[in-house]
């Protein structure tokens, strides 16, 4: 997918005017927020300790981490014994390669898909219509976007967050050639039919990955909608592309994991459908492919591992930290510019697509930590989004009056009598600006705080002076 | 006991009533206070910005000026957490720095909870009469855990009505230096934060940090509301002079 996080405050400007996208962010957020408080409490009153489980899933993550190699070597020759072929991609253009492979040494010329990311990280649809392979998405966000002439997500797993029931409407009736419908499930009901006939007759299957379980070479899929599994089991071929982090020791861990991924993610004690896909179709059993193929992806992932930003490699895609950010809920997903939004996008979109193609996203952020509090594997993303505030300082890479105005106070504030000097000056002048009132309509040094609200007149002395006054 | 009082920069330049009346409630649970006189910033604004020497140099600064005094009280979650919760690994480069900045981190408080837990306040001066709603500061609630603490000390208050708002430990949108690189969004969530304090009713919206407090007077302001009062805690606590 192309970046586009270079113009991230033109569009978040356009994010804050859309009325369409404001609404669908306050239903959202209620609905994301309220239900994932209520499923915790739940399982609290059940004798259940979310806490408890959100360390151990986080220190069974750092454990895979540490010695991640041996992990994806384990799955590998089990996978391998269990009939597939397991595959490494370093990139998307290798992704993309390697699928388009599998493709034409088995026929293929349709392949329907479910939900995966990292096919948007490689634009995966894109190279298959190339080499005249067509694409269906099926998870029913997805084929929105997709037959609204392939839009980017604006969410990992709520992807059309941002349109609204009419856009909706407008396009199934351009696309589709039917009556306009109105209510959601009757658009609901012609996806589906329209969908039907797709996985009838495709014969690749694509999916992600939520988990790779190494002690059985499986894949773990986490849906609601129920594409995912005939995506998986009704083709010939099934191609899982999933990143190379998401391997785990074993189904034990699975549970763990799910505990607090879909907890974390959508509210629910347990998705519609968890789907665990071993091996291919055997002799006596009646359906799942012939053929099965993982690919692994790298695309950024290994240079993360022993570095100091490996905490981000646990990431489980629940989707937490985006839904209690205020920054997202302001905004929304678009405005990122890449495949991931929110505070996880804003420490993998400059860690994989390079520091400077995405200057503002470690800085947009409050540092509120509440993305901090909800990960369900601990992840300290404001802490990480800090680390790469530095990184782009010491490259340079941030504005040159915003380097001086910091060094430039930064010196004063260590000289006491200057900055007494400074600080007087500072106040008078700011009063000035307020001309008498309580507040200052237009602050000339930080033209960006009165752009929505009033800069708030201060007192009048500083609390130096008027304590040394009275002290005298 | 000896607590020296971190006035935080914004209090020095922008309110520093809040900085005299911390005075009084810490004077009022019997504290002797001292003000160390060439005390400016803690760097957080620095350090947040990814100027990791310029942050050393000032929290350097903090850390020698701070250290011999039993406490060390700020009417500011965020910058009471930057002394005691970040210096530490500001400074774990240099080891003498670092053994310093360890051994003052325990005896940094924001001002309620140094009321509510070390001082043990009972009484408080303030005379504030009218209902008020609370916003949690980042900072202080996620990394201090500061929610009891100032609702405790305003509920001995007879003449105080607490009223919760919805979201109350939600962001206000200010965050520093995001609010004048962002001035658009930051606004957009200080909105959010007013329409929720305006549900309540409230006489007055109070909060411990002066940053978020500038930022949602600044926004009820703009928005129109010209009756609505934004107090630090320590105002409404220990009353006026």
């Amino acid at each position: 997918m192309q970046i586009r996080s270079m113009f991230f405050k033109a569009n978040a400007s356009a994010a804050l005017a859309n009325p369409v996208l404001q609404g669908n962010m306050r239903t959202s957020k209620g609905k994301f927020v309220d239900k994932r408080r209520t499923a915790i409490t739940d399982f609290e009153q059940e004798g259940g300790d979310f806490e408890a489980s959100r360390d151990a899933a986080a220190a069974l993550r750092n454990l895979v981490l540490k010695d991640l190699d041996l992990w994806l070597e384990k799955f590998e020759t089990v996978a391998t014994a269990r009939g597939a072929t397991v595959l490494w991609a370093k990139d998307g253009e290798e992704i993309c390669r390697h699928v388009v492979d599998i493709g034409r040494r088995h026929s293929v010329k349709k392949a329907v898909k479910s939900k995966s990311m990292l096919s948007e990280e490689a634009g995966l649809n894109q190279a298959l219509e190339a080499s005249g392979i067509a694409p269906v998405e099926t998870d029913l966000g997805e084929y929105i976007l997709q037959i609204n002439n392939n839009e980017p997500p604006s969410h990992i797993i709520a992807p059309v967050l941002h349109k609204g029931l009419d856009e909706v409407a407008d396009l199934f009736e351009k696309v589709h050639k039917t009556p306009r419908k109105t209510e959601i499930p009757e658009l609901t009901r012609e996806a589906r039919e329209v969908l039907r006939s797709h996985f009838l007759d495709a014969d690749m299957g694509i999916s992600g990955g939520n988990f790779l379980v190494a002690e059985t070479g499986s894949v773990a899929l986490v849906t609601n909608e129920g594409n995912g599994r005939m995506v998986t089991t009704l083709p010939r071929v099934h191609v899982v592309v999933t990143g190379i982090e998401k391997v785990i020791p074993t189904l034990e861990d699975l549970s763990l994991l799910l505990r607090v991924l879909i907890r974390s993610a959508t509210g629910q004690t347990i998705s519609n459908y968890v789907s665990l896909l071993t091996g291919v179709k055997q002799p006596d059993e009646h359906d799942g492919p012939e053929h099965l193929y993982f690919i692994l992806v790298d695309n950024g992932r290994a240079d993360l591992v022993a570095s100091e930003f490996q905490d981000m490699l646990r990431c489980i895609r629940c989707g937490a930290c985006m839904n209690h950010c205020p920054v997202y809920q302001a905004i929304g997903g678009h405005a990122y510019g890449w495949v991931y939004p929110g505070p996880m996008g804003s420490v993998l979109t400059p860690l994989y697509m390079g520091l400077d193609k995405a200057i503002d996203l470690p800085q947009a952020a409050t540092l509120c930590n509440q993305c901090g509090v909800v990960c369900p594997v601990k992840i300290p993303l404001p802490e990480l989004l800090r680390k790469l505030r530095e990184k782009q300082v010491e490259k340079n890479l941030r504005p040159l009056m915003e380097r001086l105005a910091l060094k430039g106070w930064a010196w004063v504030a260590s000289k006491p009598k200057l900055y007494a000097l400074g600080t007087w000056f500072g106040v008078r002048y700011l009063n000035w600006l307020a001309g008498g009132k309580d507040r200052i309509h237009v602050l000339g040094v930080a033209p960006e705080w009165t752009l929505g609200r009033d800069f708030p007149a201060p007192e009048g002395k500083t609390f130096r002076e008027l304590y040394a006054a009275s002290k005298r | 006991m000896r607590v020296a009082l971190f006035v935080t920069c914004l209090v020095d330049m922008m309110r520093p009533s809040i900085g005299f009346a911390t005075i009084r409630l810490l004077e009022a649970a019997g504290c002797e206070v001292v003000v160390p006189e060439t005390q400016t910033c803690c760097g957080q604004p620095a350090f947040n910005s990814g100027d990791r020497a310029s942050a050393a140099l000032l929290a350097k600064k903090v850390v020698a000026e701070f250290e011999g005094y039993d406490y060390v009280v700020a009417p500011s979650g965020s910058c009471a957490d930057q002394i005691r919760n970040e210096y530490p690994g500001l400074l774990s480069d240099e080891p003498d720095w670092h053994r310093r900045a360890v051994a003052l981190s325990p005896r940094v408080y924001e001002l309620t909870d140094f009321l509510a837990n070390v001082a043990r306040l009972e009484i408080l001066p303030g005379d504030f009469r009218g209902s008020v709603t609370y916003h949690d500061s980042c900072a202080g609630l996620r990394s201090l855990g500061i929610r009891r603490q100032p609702r405790d000390l305003l509920a001995r208050m007879p003449g105080v009505e607490l009223r919760e708002m919805p979201g109350a430990e939600e962001c206000c949108g200010f965050g520093g230096t995001f609010s004048v690189k962002f001035g658009e969004i930051s606004a957009a969530i200080a909105e959010k934060k007013c329409a929720n304090a305006a549900t309540t009713g409230a006489d007055a919206i109070v909060g411990g940090d002066l940053g978020c407090l500038l930022n949602i007077e600044g926004k009820l302001r703009r928005m129109g509301d010209e009756t609505t009062r934004v107090l630090h805690v320590a105002e409404i606590l220990a009353g006026d002079e």
